[in-house]
């Protein structure tokens, strides 16, 4: 019972942070590449209910952050409040690459600015930047176990059913993947593509890399569950049936396969963000000015930075409760499988 | 990629039909002698496909140079004349495995020297760095794991398993830099590079100092960030072994619990922890790439970083095939170990 619960939670949070990083431009104050060159690394703003007169204004507010004289440092203007708006217009974004919209669900009027995790050093907010980094690094992490696992349960199908030389050829492939270290290998293959690509070039390049390197496992366990899934009585009844290869694969393989294909996207998904996170962290992802949390870690490699600006922490520490989810789904998937399955059902 | 492959698929069975009887040492020569043939294949493998990406995508390290106004078209042209980059991709693998022949793996452009002296040094250090790491790691396993499962649901296992499931869930990546803002911060170790300036003039008991003090983050990160499975492996095969009907004998029979522990337990548990052992030898050059990195240490990761962002492909597909290479031989030496602990298992043709 308590197993489900957390698993439920976990579930939850992915949703939420899913649906707001797709969602991001209306979750965002600002455009990810607004920039404010007089509020650089600016801190988080901090929202305000009562003024400094110790009386509540029964709505949040902002301040303005100004230079404090000399250095660095900002402090907050405190003569005029600035309201917090829902629903304010603001820069225009589109939603899936579809709907167009310039409304966004909270915002302050212009002198002022609401920086809820600080800002970045060319004065852009980091909130809207982790979201719409989040886009990048979350989606890539889904679609490349999506592409990996497509390629694996292809190549592990061809393999367990039809045996002989296709199986040899493919699991002598498996073993010369499995031998060679992941990340030397996907920083190699991503040195010898081209280095200065588009966005989108680059989301590709990244998820042709990954299921490049990441098919001989999941292809390894598939072959395993279909050879002994092969010998199984009703299927050899639907071969005698004449049944073609074809309807054995989709109608008694394929269900078999299922759980396994679960517990695995729920292993790989995590480690492909954090190898989406780590290659631009290395700068080898998608560049500047769009964000991804690698990207924006990597800001950290600077010593200043690194000591002073604590909130250029936080892609990475959103990281912790995506992975800790995405592992509770992963082992309550692999404890209670025949429960699971009949959810599925 | 797939003549080698089709190579590797023959090779197994003509090993076997002409090495040697199947006795013990035979079949262990045997094996090794496989091995071998694999990792060969293996890395003529990778080179080819290596070659043959580079063949077919764009730019080269001399595309750089082509931006800059100051240097003429004519001058990129000879360049990459001289260094025979127009020539057709089966003449460059053909003249790339010459110089394997003369042991050199390729020219590195950037540096200007042929590759394999560069990777030597710099295979040192990640060595020097993961080679602590890992002895750090298992000491503090081993012994967390032991100590756990002898005091099972007492309050050291379960901080342990506390903090095993934090550092489980936190990336290698956010642990190093976290790492290294306290370090930065707080001065207490040095950061940056492996020794520091002005090392050579130092005493040799200095020179030892000033390593230590530099090894000691990046070795920290790499421990910890390994350690959770480790300790959670070990804790496991000591569970299940102190759980069995032979200890409990043992126990009755008043055996000291350290006699119990190390003596009589521990042996038994071995099997999985030499497999995990073999693991860890083989991921020595390749676990440390990210925490390089972050640390600055001047060992491998940073190298090819350098070089894939340079282009400097020769130093890439050489390192590239080193760190697999280790990991062949890391994998097999893991085999052996287990053949050698446990003489139940007997290693495979």
């Amino acid at each position: 019972m308590k197993r489900v619960s957390l698993m439920v939670m976990s579930l939850i949070f992915l949703a939420v942070i899913h649906l707001s990083v797709f969602f991001a431009g209306f979750f965002s104050p600002y455009d990810y590449a607004a920039q404010d060159r007089e509020l650089p690394y600016c801190p988080p703003t901090s929202i305000h209910w009562v003024n400094k007169e110790g009386r509540p204004l029964w709505h949040p507010f902002v301040y303005r952050w100004v230079e404090r004289a000399g250095g660095q440092r900002y402090q907050e203007d405190q003569r005029t409040p600035y309201s917090i708006h829902a629903l304010t217009r603001g820069a225009k974004y589109t939603v899936g690459g579809m709907v167009t919209w310039d409304r966004h669900l909270f915002g302050v009027d212009p002198p002022a600015r609401v920086f809820l995790m600080g800002s970045d050093g060319y004065g852009r907010d980091l909130f809207s930047r982790l979201l719409f980094g989040g886009q990048i690094s979350l989606f890539a992490g889904l679609v490349a176990t999506l592409f990996t696992l497509t390629f694996g349960v292809i190549l592990g199908i061809l393999a367990g059913f039809y045996g002989g030389w296709p199986d040899a050829i493919i699991m002598r492939c498996v073993e010369l993947f499995l031998a060679l270290p992941w990340l030397y290998l996907l920083l190699a293959l991503r040195g010898l593509l081209p280095l200065h690509t588009s966005p989108a070039q680059a989301f590709l390049l990244f998820i042709i890399v990954i299921g490049l390197v990441g098919w001989a496992r999941p292809a390894r366990l598939i072959r395993g569950v279909v050879l002994s899934a092969k010998e199984r009585k009703h299927l050899l009844a639907a071969r005698s049936f004449g049944a073609s290869d074809l309807y054995l694969v989709r109608c008694h393989i394929l269900p078999e396969i299922r759980g396994l294909l679960l517990t695995q996207a729920a292993l790989l998904i995590p480690q492909y963000v954090l190898a989406e996170v780590t290659l631009s962290f290395l700068g080898l992802g998608v560049g500047e000015p769009v964000p991804s949390w690698g990207g924006i870690l990597a800001t950290l490699q600077q010593y200043h930075v690194l000591i002073s600006k604590w909130w250029m922490f936080s892609p990475g520490l959103i990281l912790i409760p995506v992975i800790l989810s995405y592992g509770v789904l992963s082992n309550s998937l692999q404890e209670n499988r025949s429960q699971v399955g009949r959810w599925i059902e | 990629m797939i003549i080698s492959s089709a190579l590797w698929l023959y090779s197994l069975p003509i090993c076997e039909t002409y090495l040697g009887p199947r006795t013990p040492v035979g079949q262990i020569m045997r094996y090794v002698a496989i091995r071998f043939g694999q990792a060969i294949l293996l890395l003529l493998g990778i080179s080819f496909f290596a070659f043959a990406f580079v063949a077919v995508s764009p730019g080269d390290f001399f595309q750089e140079m082509r931006l800059n106004p100051q240097i003429s078209q004519n001058t990129v042209s000879r360049f990459r004349t001289q260094y025979g980059m127009d020539q057709p991709f089966l003449i460059r693998y053909g003249r790339w495995l010459k110089s394997v022949g003369h042991g050199d793996l390729g020219y590195s452009l950037a540096y200007g020297s042929p590759v394999v002296p560069l990777l030597l040094v710099r295979a040192r250090n990640t060595l020097f760095l993961t080679g602590t790491a890992m002895f750090l790691a298992w000491l503090s396993a081993l012994s967390l794991g032991v100590c756990c499962a002898e005091w099972s649901e007492g309050w050291l296992d379960r901080v342990c398993l506390l903090a095993t499931s934090i550092l489980l869930v936190f990336p290698e990546l956010l642990l190093g830099l976290c790492f290294l803002a306290l370090a930065v911060r707080t001065g207490w170790f040095r950061t940056g590079g492996m020794v520091s300036p002005g090392f050579e003039d130092l005493s040799p008991w200095n020179q030892a100092k000033d390593l230590a003090a530099h090894l000691f983050v990046p070795a920290l990160v790499l421990s910890l960030g390994s350690l959770p499975v480790l300790f959670r492996h070990v804790r496991t095969a000591m569970l299940e072994v102190l759980d069995s009907p032979s200890i409990r004998a043992a126990r009755g029979h008043g055996i000291s619990r350290h006699r119990i522990l190390f003596r009589h337990a521990l042996p038994v548990a071995l099997n999985p922890i030499v497999s995990l052992f073999g693991l860890s030898l083989a991921s020595l050059l390749s676990i440390s790439l990210l925490t390089e990195v972050i640390m600055s240490w001047p060992g491998l990761g940073p190298l090819l970083l350098e070089a894939v962002l340079s282009r400097d492909v020769y130093v890439v597909i050489g390192a590239t095939m080193l760190s697999a290479l280790f990991l062949v031989m890391g994998s097999a030496a893991a085999d052996l170990l287990l053949y050698a602990s446990d003489s139940r298992i007997h290693p495979e043709g």
